[in-house]
């Protein structure tokens, strides 16, 4: 505090403040130090591989997509300078609106699940009894399970004639499914798989907001009478509130960029019920070769995910703060 | 009485916790013993009804029929030599860029910092196709001559590690870490006369251990389960990664073959976890400090 109140524009300084710099200036003062040399080339020189792989393999390739979003290159043509057709064609392509439907319901039973299930866990998993690693670690194993394998494995436990899930559902008195090959039931018996993929992951990061509550809050609770779930509401809720909405960009992200699972599990579709952005940007680049359109289709799933992350932004600014 | 009473209600609710947790596990397991069973179960048990869970008798004709069907070492080799390159490749890059972002001053470091901060935002679906673009038109690489002609990089390890030999986010990390080293430290070994890459390189390199192993597993084990980009970039089958391999041993022949395919997905699988095991504490670091 009293470092603050030196710097503090009310206190009477003798001496007048020093004239502002110029941007030159500045330069030439910084430059002439040998020691600020010295180190301004090591920084550069230690920054030099990196951001020559960035520049070819990330700043390139960006500004080269939004380039390409703008024409109409195919692998086969050049292509040409087309403006925003691209992007008016999006508006009235069926294939688009579909996937953009698929992956909003997609996100909306993946994400609020994933989203309860996995603050369920960390606090069922916030506290020091003997054997909480090993649970811990099996909440998140899935997590390190590859994408592929795990397609692999919930294949054959939706199976139709011989899955595992569907002789669950006659034992308990209902009708086997077709799972993957319904219209119906493709993108559901998805989503229930990456749910069981992603809680742990949320679970870990829920678990270290728990943790940065202060514990004297509780027992400050407690000691005014209140139980369990009236100090999760009051306390527990709103301080995780930046976790949760950081847990809830980030899956929202990965939820829009699922691909794995489709490519290996339904190719999108059946008729085309589990084709997601992700999946229609490789449909379009990769079968179709149309590489302008599909970059204005990833261009466009690069906004959904930049306004998702704007208004984290904002959210998270406004952090509750229960100061002791 | 009264404590004994307590000690009762207090022994009922941890053992209702494991229960509880206990069945969670179950279910988050699941998949996993279902396919450790299914791989060892001869064909004669595979479609009875009702499944047995523990099988009657156990064969190892899965793991024999599936290692034939398709060039396993090979797939191994191939991840192997990728993760380990793009590993040890993204450790030192980032560690050398984190610390001239963290300790050193130069005109223009806030920038590229943002700029970099900014490149993380990006889905990587968006750089795909031009990342593509750029591996087949690699100059002087696979029959090409400057402007491209030939198949580039296409199928080439170079093509599944140059793109990836660091990650913004490792930067990131570990510019956080060597933040926290306090400055005395780099003072201390500057009047010593040390050069500025031996500070970094013999001083504050080595104090940030924890950081290194949390991105190393993370880079790792990323690598291992990739799919995506191998995918585009590799057809080959003597070129593939396992999880490519993997893909392609399964619709190739074995699409509703449940035995092998399940021994296959066993061999895939085991690894990674085995170094979960060991190294449970990095991997529940890395998302812990994604959060920053």
């Amino acid at each position: 505090m009293a470092n603050n109140q030196s710097n503090s524009p009310l206190t009477v300084s003798s001496t007048p403040p020093p004239p502002r710099k110029t941007f030159l200036q500045k330069q030439r003062a910084f430059w002439a130090s040998k020691q600020n040399r010295k180190r301004a080339i090591a920084g550069y020189s230690f920054i030099a591989p990196a951001y020559l792989l960035f520049v070819v393999f990330l700043f390139i390739p960006v500004i080269w997509a939004f380039y390409l979003s703008f024409t109409s290159y195919t692998i086969f043509t050049p292509g040409e300078f087309i403006g925003v057709d691209n992007y008016t064609r999006l508006v009235n392509d069926g294939a688009f609106r579909n996937a953009l439907w698929n992956t909003t319901y997609y996100a909306l039973m993946v994400i609020p699940l994933n989203i309860s299930i996995s603050l369920c866990l960390a606090v069922l998993v916030n506290r020091k009894i003997k054997g909480m690693n090993f649970f811990r670690a099996s909440y998140y194993v899935p997590v390190v399970t590859s994408i592929i394998a795990a397609s692999m494995i919930w294949m054959w436990l939706y199976d139709s004639n011989n899955g595992l899930i569907n002789y669950a559902l006659i034992q308990l008195g209902f009708n086997p499914q077709s799972w993957l090959n319904d219209p119906n039931l493709a993108l559901p018996a998805l989503a229930l798989m990456r749910v069981w993929k992603g809680v742990g992951w949320n679970m870990v990061i829920f678990l270290a907001g728990l943790q940065s509550i202060p514990k004297t809050l509780y027992e400050a609770a407690s000691i005014e009478g209140a139980g369990r779930w009236k100090s999760f509401w009051k306390i527990t809720w709103p301080l995780l509130a930046p976790t949760t909405f950081f847990v809830f960009v980030m899956a929202t992200i990965s939820t829009f960029q699922t691909f794995g699972e489709i490519y290996a599990m339904t190719s999108g579709g059946p008729v085309g019920s589990t084709t997601t952005l992700v999946y229609l940007i490789f449909v379009y680049g990769f079968e179709r070769y149309e590489m302008g359109y599909a970059s204005a289709i990833a261009f466009v799933l690069f906004f959904i995910i930049f306004a998702l992350t704007l208004i984290n932004m904002f959210f998270t600014q406004k952090k509750v703060n229960y100061d002791l | 009485m009264n404590k004994k009473k307590k000690n009762l209600k207090q022994f009922s609710r941890t053992t209702g916790l494991y229960l509880l947790m206990a069945a969670i596990a179950v279910i988050m397991l699941w998949p996993f013993i279902w396919m450790m069973v299914t791989s060892f179960k001869p064909n004669t048990e595979m479609f009875s009804y009702p499944p047995t869970i523990i099988p009657n008798e156990l064969t190892f004709d899965h793991y024999v029929q599936a290692w034939r069907a398709a060039p396993w070492e090979r797939f191994f080799l191939n991840t192997t030599f990728v993760a380990v390159v793009i590993t040890f490749s993204s450790l030192l890059l980032s560690a050398l860029t984190g610390y001239a972002f963290a300790r050193l001053e130069f005109p223009g470091r806030n920038f590229l910092f943002i700029l970099l901060l900014a490149s993380m935002m990006i889905p990587f679906e968006v750089m795909l196709i031009p990342l593509y673009l750029i591996i087949v038109n690699f100059p002087f690489a696979g029959g090409n001559d400057l402007w491209g002609g030939g198949t580039g990089l296409l199928n080439t390890y170079s093509a599944l590690i140059v793109p990836r030999l660091l990650f913004p986010f490792g930067v990131f990390l570990m510019r956080q870490f060597f933040l926290t080293l306090p400055k005395s430290l780099e003072d201390a070994a500057r009047i010593d006369g040390c050069s500025e890459f031996g500070i970094f390189w013999r001083v504050m390199f080595p104090l940030i251990k924890p950081a290194s192993a949390t991105l190393v597993v993370f880079v790792f084990s990323m690598i291992w389960d990739d799919f995506f980009w191998p995918l585009i970039v590799i057809n080959d089958q003597s070129m593939m990664p396992v999880q490519l391999g993997l893909q392609s041993f399964q619709t190739s022949q074995y699409t509703t073959d449940w035995g092998p395919l399940m021994a296959a997905t066993v061999w895939v699988t085991i690894p990674i976890i085995i170094v979960f095991i060991f190294a449970q504490k990095y991997f529940m670091n890395i998302n812990v400090q994604s959060d920053k």
